[in-house]
């Protein structure tokens, strides 16, 4: 979610086969340098597995280039290396947020499990909640909200959503992404 | 088992990672070796979760779920994962795998303590086995318990003998 000079991004925590829960400690968001992330919804393998290969692409970019990653490049490498598996994906739906490194703007996107990227300049929402996420943030967000207002938007924008949906919740993760400063905050949320 | 056949009633699944042989085994082993260290249960959950999900798009993936258990070599803490024939790794503070998830979790949920000692654990373990005897409709033959601690494993005496019935 976009705000002013700043950006925010959030997950649940809860790890399920179908309606069994297994674990209510499974983050989705991964942090790659100063002020990229990385949240992936889907299966949870994948969530690991791709997770694990950007941390190893971005060190890989940041040791070639010696300078951390931007948003939007990380965003087209994203792409390229989801569109590498067209006819065997990864079933992950992944999002990109970060301010870029130059201008301090703030950058947003998603992409689909083959990496066709979808671009925006107010939120980005995927997974199992993401009608109830779309019904909320369309609600909630406006625009130039202050770092805080925007903690608070996003927070109970995730917050409603994943109550709405059986399959998420147990807890979230959510970052605050400012200039020089990064935020994370732990919502304790629903346990049932 | 194999279909409907018994071929082993007393077969252990347990495998010490840093001892013993087989593949994931031997490179335990031999890190170890190299490092003049034991890995930590951490990077060894990290490290089996890479060869299944490495394995997971072959040709022919394995088709196991592991719970791994392990107490750290240097802090000391003990800690158990959770992962899945799909290599979903996961740090749980207790777990089950198949059909039995859904009996012992939720009793899990309930007596479960951070701080438990042994013998309390071994109770609840207990009211798990009660639960499986009581609901599950397999003919049970018992149970194999084991210990993890910072001194090695060892094998705990286990009373399965006890006939549940169900209400």
């Amino acid at each position: 979610m976009v705000g002013k000079d700043c950006v925010a991004i959030a997950c649940d925590l809860r790890l399920g086969l179908q309606a069994l829960t297994v674990s209510n400690n499974f983050p989705k968001v991964f942090q790659y340098g100063d002020n990229v992330f990385l949240g992936l919804t889907g299966l949870a393998t994948d969530v690991s597995t791709v997770s694990d290969l950007f941390r190893y692409k971005v060190n890989m970019y940041r040791l070639r280039e010696e300078r951390a990653i931007a948003p939007s490049t990380f965003a087209n490498l994203v792409s390229s290396s989801l569109y590498e598996r067209r006819f065997g994906p990864y079933f992950v739906s992944p999002v990109v947020a970060g301010l870029d490194p130059k201008t301090g703007a703030p950058f947003i996107c998603g992409f689909d499990s083959i990496g066709c990227i979808d671009f925006a300049k107010d939120f980005i929402v995927s997974g199992t909640a993401s009608e109830q996420l779309f019904g909320m943030c369309e609600s909630l967000w406006e625009p130039n909200l202050g770092p805080e207002d925007l903690f608070e938007t996003i927070s109970q924008a995730l917050l409603s959503a994943v109550d709405r949906d059986a399959l998420s919740g147990w807890g979230a993760h959510v970052y605050v992404i400012e200039k020089n400063k990064v935020t994370k905050r732990l919502l304790k949320g629903r346990q049932d | 088992m194999r279909g409907a056949t018994i071929l082993k009633a007393s077969d252990d699944k347990t495998r010490q990672l840093n001892k013993h042989t087989l593949y994931i085994q031997a490179n335990a082993q031999l890190y170890s070796m190299r490092n003049e260290t034991d890995l930590s249960p951490t990077a060894l959950a990290h490290y089996v979760r890479g060869q299944l999900a490495t394995s997971l798009r072959s040709r022919k993936p394995y088709n196991v779920n592991l719970l791994l258990g392990g107490v750290d070599p240097i802090t000391h803490k003990p800690s158990l994962f959770w992962l899945d024939y799909l290599a979903a790794l996961a740090p749980v503070p207790y777990a089950a795998h198949g059909y039995a998830q859904y009996y012992c979790l939720s009793i899990l949920d309930k007596h479960h303590h951070p701080d438990m000692t042994l013998v309390q654990g071994i109770k609840v373990l207990e009211m798990c086995t009660d639960e499986l005897k009581r609901r599950l409709p397999i003919d049970f033959k018992g149970m194999i318990v084991k210990a993890v601690t910072k001194d090695g494993i060892r094998d705990i005496e286990f009373n399965d003998d006890k006939v549940v019935k169900c209400p």
